[in-house]
């Protein structure tokens, strides 16, 4: 369904990605793991077309995100759900307006059917009831569930996962973790997420693809990859920093 | 050493240039074949029009008093004192009017846009509103490009109309004018093609002030700082846009309205 091949990205004169390949199938539950700044986030925006790489292809359903202008694009995106680092909340607008937000934007339901659908979609997330909040009143891991309620509200076929848990208490995380999960099994979608919350990765994927130097250093079921003795895998999954060699001055 | 850093200057206003030349072609496009968010333009319109009418009118009667009382002291020295309201007429229509509306509104709206959209764009906002399948452009900048092309003019005209009557309560109560022979030179003197001159420019930089400003929003890099030097961009782009083809648009739309 989405097929990766020889993905190559530079930033300023930093080498982010450097033939990045790897390919996910329809209903999978796919984490990519990797170090904080090794082009996880760069890579996730390429599959949605939010980056446009220098050389290589990224592949939805066949057809290829490079080749599509902008509005064509939009197309393609409305196959997809994203939920934001930050969960980029739109900050003017209430909660009902964001969750909404694409649905109105497309007029193809009444106002009764769209309140009956942001309703539903709050209550998947556990937080019926808040249409009439704003952003701003609400804590870091609120946020992140009304985002994912925007992602999921038009039953999109592939659901992206930028750092879900990141900043959020044990709790809060356990939670979004559980949400994630739940949105994959009722609704039947592609989920595909990236973390370094190895905890996370745990519960929300059933492969790993690792992201190491710009490469997928390796692909495997998630417990495969979670106990495996190679030196790179074990030393991230299990938090080892390498000993320093230089002298400290 | 100077040579390299001004070709480096020169290569990225010709980019940019083309960026922008690219948001209006986008812009363009947008308005042909999608339908406007109507709510977003009425809510930018509120913001652009009715919010800078207390700005916009106390320019316009300040300009209409400092240049009624100038132009009366210098035509004092010649007896020609009641030509005084046809210089503040025609002035404020075709000239003032616009430019220093244009300005207000670069100052007030045009570095409110650029923020709000650079804002959007350093917390992945704009990013959201994309994989919503929504493009920023129809989204953003069209219901903005529309409300300040309308506003601007109507905005003009409220300054000039202020300007004139600030500038006839200053000439007639504290300077001494003929308030008939003031109101007649208005009328004889005031071509219906200065205040047509008038709306055009304003209706073109209202249209400047959206794209620049939108632009300049839309491409603001990373962090504060960039939302910052975004603001500052976007005024001063704006402001010298409006200057210069102000003098293109005077010698082009004054041949174009010539008798």
């Amino acid at each position: 369904m989405i097929e990766v091949r020889d993905l190559h990205k530079t930033l300023g004169t930093q080498r982010v990605l450097c033939g990045t390949s790897f390919s996910i199938e329809e209903g999978e539950a796919v984490v990519i793991i990797g170090r904080s700044g090794g082009g996880k986030s760069v890579l996730l925006k390429h599959l949605i077309g939010l980056m446009t790489p220098d050389s290589g292809k990224v592949l939805v359903n066949g057809e290829d995100l490079a080749c599509l202008n902008e509005r064509s694009l939009l197309r393609v995106r409305r196959q997809f759900g994203m939920l934001f680092q930050t969960a980029a909340l739109f900050d003017s607008l209430s909660v009902f307006d964001n969750v909404s937000f694409l649905l109105r934007r497309e007029r193809r339901q009444t106002d009764g059917e769209i309140r009956r659908l942001v309703a539903e979609a709050l209550d998947m997330v556990e937080l019926a009831g808040i249409e009439e909040k704003m952003p701003g009143e609400l804590s870091g891991g609120m946020r992140k569930r009304v985002g994912l309620a925007r992602a999921i509200i038009h039953r999109p076929a592939v659901v992206l996962y930028d750092e879900p848990t990141t900043g959020l208490d044990p709790i809060a995380a356990a939670r979004i973790d559980q949400l994630i999960r739940r949105v994959w099994g009722h609704l039947k979608v592609t989920s595909i997420a990236v973390t370094h919350d190895m905890k996370s990765a745990r519960t929300i994927s059933d492969r790993i693809l690792m992201l190491h130097e710009g490469e997928i250093y390796a692909s495997g079921p998630t417990a495969e990859i979670l106990s495996s003795s190679d030196p790179v895998l074990n030393h991230f999954v299990n938090g080892i920093a390498e000993p320093r060699t230089a002298p400290i001055n | 050493m100077l040579l390299p850093k001004f070709q480096r200057h020169f290569r990225e206003f010709l980019r940019e240039l083309g960026e922008l030349s690219v948001l209006v072609v986008e812009a363009g496009r947008s308005l042909r074949y999608q339908r406007p968010s109507w709510r977003e333009v009425l809510a930018q319109l509120y913001f652009v029009g009715v919010r800078s009418q207390s700005v916009v009118m106390t320019t316009g009667a300040a300009t209409g008093m400092v240049l009624c009382a100038q132009t009366f002291f210098q035509f004092h020295k010649f007896k020609m004192e009641s030509a005084t309201g046809a210089v503040v007429s025609v002035g404020m229509s075709s000239e003032l009017g616009p430019v220093l509306a244009g300005l207000m509104l670069t100052a007030r709206v045009g570095a409110s846009m650029a923020a709000e959209l650079g804002t959007m764009k350093v917390t992945e906002q704009i990013d959201a509103l994309r994989t919503l399948a929504t493009h920023p452009v129809d989204y953003l900048v069209v219901p903005r490009l529309l409300a300040c092309t309308v506003a601007a003019p109507l905005l003009t005209a409220q300054a000039v109309v202020v300007g004139i009557a600030a500038s006839y309560a200053v000439g007639i109560h504290l300077l001494g004018i003929s308030g008939p022979y003031y109101m007649a030179n208005i009328d004889r003197y005031t071509d219906p093609s200065d205040v047509m001159i008038g709306m055009i420019k304003a209706t073109v930089f209202g249209a400047v002030i959206a794209l620049v400003s939108c632009y300049k929003g839309l491409t603001c890099s990373h962090g504060a700082e960039g939302v910052g030097r975004a603001t500052t961009d976007a005024v001063v782009a704006a402001s010298i846009t409006i200057l210069v083809s102000n003098f293109f648009l005077t010698v082009f739309l004054t041949r174009l309205f010539a008798p």
